[in-house]
């Protein structure tokens, strides 16, 4: 696929460099949050609205921002546009906001959102940086929906709150509780990688390698630790 | 008296920050390898997070309160905790070296470890007062730094292990944060 252009990025956060499952980025969210699908679809679809704005005005500000303070400009425009969300989603989702309580204003640390505007949106036009960010959002986003929906169904046996598996069911209320999330979480990952170890490699290791990120302390399983 | 007790050991560990709340859980997973930098790791996070629970806890109250700018605490407060860490490193480095030397590394990490901001917000939803924030800030990284080393000393004895090949790196060190969490549950009684 041709580098840069819309698909190509999308694939890139869905697929090749998916925040939850490949590159270990943005944890604190996707186990605190997912305690129940919708939880995690109301977080994803925040975070990726921000990480789409965030990388539109990082990009189209890319000339103006000195390099020695770009971090704290990064920072601030990232943490006036959650802000902004946080009012938008208390007026018009509140629901949503007291799930999701403290976790919302904590987007301004999210790793994923300071990572892609070093990493990308701080060095590209601004057409692939909103694509990137839209890319990066929903691949967060299809990891926080399936570890959501595993430890609904299995947590509390319903999925978006309809009940799905038979009223004889006892939920194993673990699941819904904080070491459910580990379990889920290292579950799925090492589900993938036993898939991916029966294809074939084409290319190695994902573009984004070792201090690709803004924050070289995140989880990043293979990197982590490796500056220090 | 009591009451900052029980905000102490709540904090540390019956909502023990990492393995209850997974805030930090970025620098949990990432330096948690070898014991040293794990405790290296756990002190700065200590002392910043003292530090700026008081620094926030004082802006809170003295400026945007009066100012009725409330609305503006989480810009204000990444804007404090990242000029602190900087101020923090520059201090150290100019004179305690030898602190310097043992924490340096790990200051710019703790910008953007959410265990920071997420304390600063939590002191401002429960309504504490300065000092029961701070205690509170100190008493959440004391969880941490337990949370980390534990981990680190796990994950030194696993390295010898013959771990099942899907399950290496990553979802082993998930599954013993699983079975730590399920440890620290039983302190939920305590209190």
């Amino acid at each position: 696929m041709k580098k840069n252009t819309p698909a190509e990025r999308l694939y890139n956060g869905l697929v090749k460099e998916n925040p939850t499952f490949v590159m270990m980025i943005g944890m604190c969210p996707t186990l605190a949050v997912t305690t129940s699908m919708m939880n995690g679809i109301g977080m994803g679809l925040t975070t990726t609205v921000i990480l789409t704005v965030s990388n539109l005005m990082i990009s189209a500000l890319r000339k103006f921002i000195p390099d020695g303070v770009r971090m704290p400009a990064y920072i601030g425009i990232v943490a006036s546009f959650v802000t902004i969300v946080e009012f938008l989603l208390s007026a018009y989702i509140p629901s949503l906001n007291d799930a999701l309580g403290i976790y919302i204003p904590l987007i301004v640390v999210n790793c994923i959102i300071l990572g892609r505007a070093e990493a990308y949106a701080g060095k590209n036009k601004v057409i692939p940086s909103i694509f990137d960010g839209i890319g990066m959002g929903l691949g967060f986003t299809v990891g926080l929906v399936a570890i959501g929906a595993v430890r609904e169904i299995i947590g509390a046996g319903t999925l978006l709150g309809f009940q799905v598996l038979p009223e004889s069911y006892e939920p194993v209320g673990i699941f819904i509780q904080a070491p459910g999330a580990f379990l889920v979480l290292a579950l799925l990952t090492a589900l993938l990688n036993k898939i991916r170890a029966g294809k074939p490699k084409k290319d190695g290791k994902p573009s984004g390698g070792c201090g690709s990120g803004g924050c070289a302390g995140c989880g990043n399983s293979s990197c982590a630790g490796k500056n220090l | 008296m009591q009451e900052l007790l029980m905000i102490a050991v709540g904090a540390a560990f019956v909502n023990n920050v990492v393995l209850s709340q997974f805030l930090g859980l970025c620098s949990f997973l990432g330096v948690s390898k070898k014991m040293k930098t794990a405790a290296g790791m756990g002190g700065a996070v200590i002392f910043v997070l003292t530090l700026s629970s008081l620094c926030a806890g004082l802006i809170y109250k003295f400026i945007l309160v009066p100012t009725g700018i409330v609305y503006l605490q989480t810009i204000v407060f990444i804007m404090v905790i990242a000029a602190l860490v900087q101020l923090v490193e520059m201090f150290l480095k100019k004179s305690v070296p030898a602190l310097y030397r043992a924490l340096g590394v790990y200051l710019p990490l703790i910008t953007t470890n959410c265990a920071v901001l997420g304390v600063a917000l939590i002191n401002v939803q429960n309504d504490y007062t300065i000092l029961e924030g701070t205690v509170n800030g100190f008493a959440t990284a004391v969880g941490f730094t337990v949370a980390i080393v534990l981990m680190a000393g796990l994950r030194e004895k696993m390295e010898h292990n013959d771990v099942p090949k899907p399950f290496r790196g990553m979802p082993m060190v998930l599954l013993t944060a699983m079975l730590m969490s399920m440890a620290f549950y039983g302190f939920s009684g305590i209190i």
